[in-house]
């Protein structure tokens, strides 16, 4: 019998999986690259949002823009700087570049903001909520709330904007866009701004709960991206569905078995999955060229 | 053969080549210290460099060691990571030529030092890390000391604590998955069987558990009536978080692993209800020597107006008496030779500690200078530990 705060936990974790899985499906999708630093800009999300809600005491509705903002501004240059230079030449070192950048960026992080982890109180994480005897805390309401809103916004932006129909254009196919007249550079530059947007997102929603220190984000990172590649990383519904599932998933295990079992049978899960989904549960067939 | 004037007057100078050996090289004795100076325990890895360094000042000013060296400590981060650590102390030992290396808040890295420094033959004197076997090995000649807390006395001490205060019959554990947690474990079985107390449970948790909570319920269901706390402060933070979701008001009390950190800030409103082992307070009536420590690291570190600002005591403690009691076995062995320095330890004499008045502090049946009559308990008020009652 699974408690539903188990449950309701591992919605909440599992939505920030979804996030960054998300994430790293805008990038595949429009450039057929992955941000592996999506886990250390989720980290600098909850980072930032530590100094300026918390240490600093601004506003809330002043800290949120500004660290969605920086986290945007970080896409532009993982993507400038680590990933279209390597395009440029053919080469897939942007694989090797993005997980050097985002050990570089969890280094600055441990430099400057210390080595201790720091709490984030708020008080959506201050009590629990007692339902049928299980205590919830409303930030484990909040997290999925805002996690599937937000893949709701952007699936609806994507179906009814110019830019949106232009990014998945260029998703479908890239020269067909290009001849259309889009601006596939420019849409490639979007696309990593909102991944790293939403690993910021991730990062301020996973705050609270975590506690905020420089190697926060990646395992998370790493087990997103294993969601990416249940649901299909080409998906975007099989990747936010994936993303969850993985997440509550983890916490049935953790709830009935010794917590090292987690890991080994969640990455477990991913190599069965693909085993007999190559493409992953939701994912489609990609198209190669000969 | 005859010399010129020149060649003469160049010969007067040979001598002075061997005044190229820099003057510090020859007039300093190194102490080498292997701890967590980042990451969870940062905080732990400044407190005992503190009481290190308080303790070299007080030396130096007396005249230092081996007649007249001054006595130096050079420090290396092991960030709670094993091989990390056997870097730095072979470094330490190797390049740095070190007599003594001093260890941290890490059971784990202790551990994987035991080897290191038999090969090196260099003694080890740990100041923090509580782990049973890391004195108590098989290593003969045996090259591992300590001035600490051990969890096989700590484990007695914690279950008699619960007994006593709690009326606990059943006390259920939470143990980091680690080596450390393995070692208490062991401890708080054996003390349990010789205290005839039958524990609820023993569970572990890892140290990226978000929740502990199913780990809780179980011990909850085996009618566990108090928590024995294994872990250091992030990680056993996250054990308090999940009390205060279950709403379990059940008495704790914990090892000293939570007193590295910011429990305070990460445990949410319960941390203070942590009842935890310390072997030293600077709180309440001090002696002549506590005083003199308090005023010396007032001296050296403003920001400490007070006990209140001594954060995580033991560490400064334990470290204090512990670079004295090394110092005095290196002027015993009248030299930087590990081995000597080994055998002196043996036979420093009284020396009117911090923590206590030690007499004969080692031997070869037990190179752990502090027993459970040692002891003391206390809380957090903030992030001091304050005696209880």
């Amino acid at each position: 019998m699974i408690s539903l705060d188990v449950l309701i936990a591992g919605l909440a974790t599992g939505s920030i999986y979804g996030l960054l899985a998300l994430g790293y499906h805008i990038t595949f999708v429009v450039s057929n690259t992955v941000n592996f630093s999506l886990g250390a800009t989720l980290m600098f999300g909850a980072v930032l949002f530590y100094e300026l809600h918390t240490r600093i005491g601004l506003d809330i509705f002043l800290a949120v823009p500004l660290v969605l903002l920086m986290s945007g501004l970080l896409g532009i240059i993982v993507e400038r700087f680590f990933v279209r230079p390597f395009c440029q030449n053919n080469s897939v070192s942007w694989l090797l570049s993005t997980i050097a950048f985002g050990i570089i960026l969890e280094n600055i992080v441990r430099f400057t903001f210390g080595q201790e982890p720091r709490s984030v109180p708020m008080p959506s994480i201050a009590e629990p909520i007692r339902i049928f005897n299980a205590g919830i805390y409303p930030i484990e309401f909040i997290i999925p709330a805002v996690g599937i809103s937000v893949a709701l916004i952007l699936w609806l932006l994507s179906k009814k904007t110019i830019v949106g129909r232009a990014l998945l254009a260029a998703a479908q196919n890239r020269d067909a866009a290009i001849l259309q007249g889009i601006n596939v550079k420019k849409l490639i530059i979007l696309a990593y701004v909102v991944s790293t947007a939403l690993a910021g997102l991730a990062g301020m929603l996973i705050a609270p709960k975590l506690n905020v220190s420089a190697g926060m984000g990646t395992l998370i990172g790493l087990k997103a991206f294993a969601a990416a590649i249940i649901g299909g990383i080409l998906s975007a519904p099989g990747c936010l569905i994936a993303g969850i599932g993985y997440g509550v998933f983890e916490s049935i295990v953790a709830a009935q078995l010794p917590s090292a079992f987690r890991e080994i049978l969640g990455f477990g899960l991913l190599i069965f999955i693909l085993i007999f989904k190559p493409n992953g549960l939701f994912g489609k067939k990609g198209v190669y060229k000969v | 053969m005859k010399l010129t004037p020149t060649q003469y007057l160049g010969s007067l100078l040979l001598p002075l080549m061997f005044l190229s050996v820099p003057a510090s090289a020859q007039e300093q004795v190194k102490i080498g210290l292997v701890a967590a100076l980042s990451g969870d325990s940062a905080l732990s890895g400044e407190s005992i460099t503190r009481g290190m360094t308080v303790a070299i000042d007080e030396i130096n000013a007396k005249g230092g060691v081996l007649g007249g060296k001054k006595l130096v400590l050079v420090r290396r981060d092991d960030e709670s990571n094993p091989a990390k650590g056997q870097l730095a102390a072979r470094e330490l030992i190797e390049k740095e030529k070190v007599a003594v290396v001093f260890g941290g808040i890490d059971t784990p890295v202790s551990m994987s030092l035991i080897n290191v420094m038999s090969e090196l033959k260099t003694p080890y004197m740990g100041v923090w890390a509580a782990g049973t076997a890391i004195t108590n090995n098989n290593k003969n000649p045996n090259y591992m000391f300590r001035v600490s807390a051990v969890d096989e006395r700590v484990d007695a001490g914690m279950l008699k604590y619960a007994q006593d205060k709690f009326k606990s019959k059943r006390p259920g554990s939470m143990l980091v998955n680690n080596p450390w947690g393995d070692s208490n474990m062991k401890g708080l079985e054996k003390a349990a069987a010789a205290l005839n107390i039958t524990l609820a449970g023993q569970e572990k948790y890892n140290t990226n558990d978000m929740d502990t909570t199913a780990q809780l319920t179980r011990l909850k269901n085996a009618g566990a009536d108090s928590i024995i706390l294994v872990g250091n402060t992030g990680v056993a933070a996250q054990v308090m978080k999940s009390l205060e979701r279950m709403n379990w008001n059940v008495p704790v009390v914990s090892h000293w692993g939570i007193s590295g950190g910011r429990f305070d800030e990460l445990a949410g409103p319960r941390y203070k209800d942590v009842v935890f082992v310390q072997t030293y307070s600077f709180f309440g009536k001090q002696s002549p020597v506590g005083e003199k420590v308090i005023a010396e690291l007032k001296k050296r570190y403003p920001e400490i107006k007070g006990a209140n600002d001594i954060v995580a005591p033991v560490g400064t403690a334990n470290a204090y008496d512990a670079t004295m009691l090394a110092a005095l076995a290196i002027n015993k062995a009248g030299s930087t030779n590990g081995e000597k320095i080994r055998e002196a330890f043996y036979e420093i004499p009284e020396y009117k500690g911090l923590i206590k008045t030690y007499k004969k502090p080692f031997s070869a049946e037990s190179q752990d200078a502090l027993t459970d009559r040692d002891y003391i308990w206390v809380h957090f008020v903030g992030n001091a530990a304050v005696p209880v009652n």
